[in-house]
């Protein structure tokens, strides 16, 4: 009888459940759950949250090893190396190598870059001022980050979730504060989600009623050769401006030119669906699998939320203020409502433009005049992000 | 961690903050003013292709293009004037989006170019 108990005493504390009475554990579980319902029901970028907070619930059930910090502990202190994890590491940790590398994503921006038209920013290369002043958002919660303590990487890392561009917060993260990496991917995806609620209150009190109203004209047509060399253009001045950046530009313009060539047809299909899809699955899995509970569940954690709040905030303001200057300086050709999509976020802060125009103005369209500030902030959230990583990195 | 406690000055954060965002405007600045070359050395080698003006003997061109053959449309027939097929489909695509009715539910008539002149 004695044997039988210390077989199912055995067995009870080998299983999870014996752990499951840490309350931190249980917190990040019902996080996951939040954040699953969020992707699922109300459909907050599902594509990656939903893998994020799967990746969050296998990290944090007790006895599961998917993955081990404590190892990566190591590889950042120079201990071991990748072939230690892949002997030693569980599931999680071997997908996570192609974040730490920096691989997944680098090919994210290959498929962005496959997917993005560039023709409405050539045709109206203003756009990229647009672009640029919506960086603002990084460099104030880059100040504030410095205020609350973080040390320069941190607050860097940090900033960068103003660019609403996830590959490029990912990317940076890793780089310079690995141990923020899924607070900030977390914060990145969720504000960036949720573009709809907090740019169009922005919108509506910085710009004026006749502002919102203003149509814009006809974009030029754009020819196939000024598609093809502007890849090319901008992935030669940009690397050498900044190299730091070489693999989230060099990945962005590579897929964009397979895209505008013509002749790459195959391979630009594979870059926009197959592969996106492929490294989605493992990008978003891995990175929440770093939001284990004794390291997520902190007050820096819920900095990084505000913070990743206020530079949208920013990021929104700077795009609409210099929209509001343009709209002056073109005697009212341009709407300022354009500006709000610099924040890059592709297409949805587009949308989101387009949404707010045609509600002043129901035969207003702005969705291709603001497609062109959209993509020229993938170019600047990517120059933002090689600046800080050549300061900090 | 604290307040003001990091390894970075505020004063320091100030300078890269403003020395960051004046990099980011002269990168794209230049991509403006690359592009733009662009647009004005596409110009000129489109220009330099075009055929030679017509003769004013030669007959007066058609105050508006007419349509080259009626497309394909939702619901009947749909007449497009200067306007690509794939760009009608996606002007189409737009407008129901924004009406928020299924496409086959709509009749286009024509599409037409409205340029400034």
């Amino acid at each position: 009888m004695s044997t039988i108990i210390d077989v199912v005493q055995t067995i009870w504390l080998d299983s999870g459940f014996a752990h499951l009475l840490d309350i931190r554990t249980v917190i990040m579980l019902v996080l996951a759950c939040i954040l699953l319902y969020l992707g699922i029901k109300k459909q907050f970028e599902p594509l990656l949250l939903i893998g994020i907070a799967f990746g969050m619930l296998l990290t944090n059930l007790p006895g599961a090893g998917l993955y081990h910090p404590e190892l990566w502990d190591r590889f950042i202190a120079g201990e071991i190396g990748y072939g230690t994890i892949l002997h030693d590491g569980g599931l999680l940790d071997i997908l996570y190598i192609g974040v730490k590398s920096g691989v997944y994503p680098s090919l994210i921006f290959l498929g962005v870059g496959a997917m993005t038209d560039f023709g409405p920013l050539i045709a109206n290369p203003k756009s990229l001022l647009l672009g640029s002043a919506a960086q603002l958002g990084v460099y104030c919660a880059f100040i504030l980050a410095i205020i609350l303590g973080f040390t320069g990487n941190e607050a860097a890392a940090i900033g960068i979730v103003g660019g609403a561009d996830g590959p490029t917060a990912i990317y940076l993260a890793l780089k310079l504060a690995p141990h923020l990496l899924g607070a900030i991917a977390i914060a990145a995806y969720s504000y960036m989600a949720l573009i709809p609620m907090i740019q169009p209150p922005l919108m509506r009190l910085i710009t004026t009623e006749d502002e919102r109203k203003i149509k814009m004209d006809q974009l030029r047509p754009v020819s196939k050769t000024e598609k093809i060399v502007f890849p090319i253009i901008v992935a030669a001045f940009v690397i050498l401006l900044l190299p730091s950046t070489a693999p989230l530009i060099g990945c962005l313009m590579l897929g964009n030119l397979w895209r505008e060539s013509g002749c790459a047809d195959r391979l630009s299909d594979t870059a926009q669906n197959a592969l996106m899809n492929i490294v989605t699955i493992f990008l978003g899995i891995s990175v929440g699998a770093t939001t284990v509970a004794d390291r997520f569940l902190n007050l820096q954690t819920i900095e990084i939320i505000v913070l990743g709040l206020i530079a949208f905030g920013f990021s929104t303001i700077g795009g609409l203020l210099l929209g509001k200057l343009l709209c002056k300086l073109t005697h009212g050709k341009i709407n300022p409502l354009i500006g709000s999509a610099g924040v890059s976020a592709v297409p949805m802060a587009a949308r989101v433009s387009q949404t707010e125009g045609q509600k002043a103005n129901p035969s207003n369209f702005l969705l291709m005049h603001a497609m062109g500030p959209n993509v020229a902030g993938v170019i600047g959230s990517a120059v933002a992000a090689g600046f800080l990583l050549a300061l900090f990195g | 961690m604290h307040l003001f406690q990091s390894n970075v000055s505020m004063g320091e954060a100030l300078g890269y903050s403003v020395l960051g965002m004046a990099i980011v405007f002269a990168v794209l600045i230049v991509l403006m003013l690359v592009v733009k070359m662009m647009e004005t050395f596409t110009a000129k080698g489109q220009n330099a292709e075009a055929p030679a003006p017509v003769s004013v003997s030669a007959a007066p061109a058609p105050a508006e293009t007419a349509p080259a053959k009626p497309a394909p449309g939702t619901a009947g027939q749909l007449k497009l004037y200067n306007v690509e097929e794939q760009d009608a489909a996606m002007l189409m695509a737009i407008v129901a989006d924004s009406l928020g009715k299924p496409l086959n539910e709509l009749r286009f008539i024509s599409i037409r170019e409205v340029t400034d002149q």
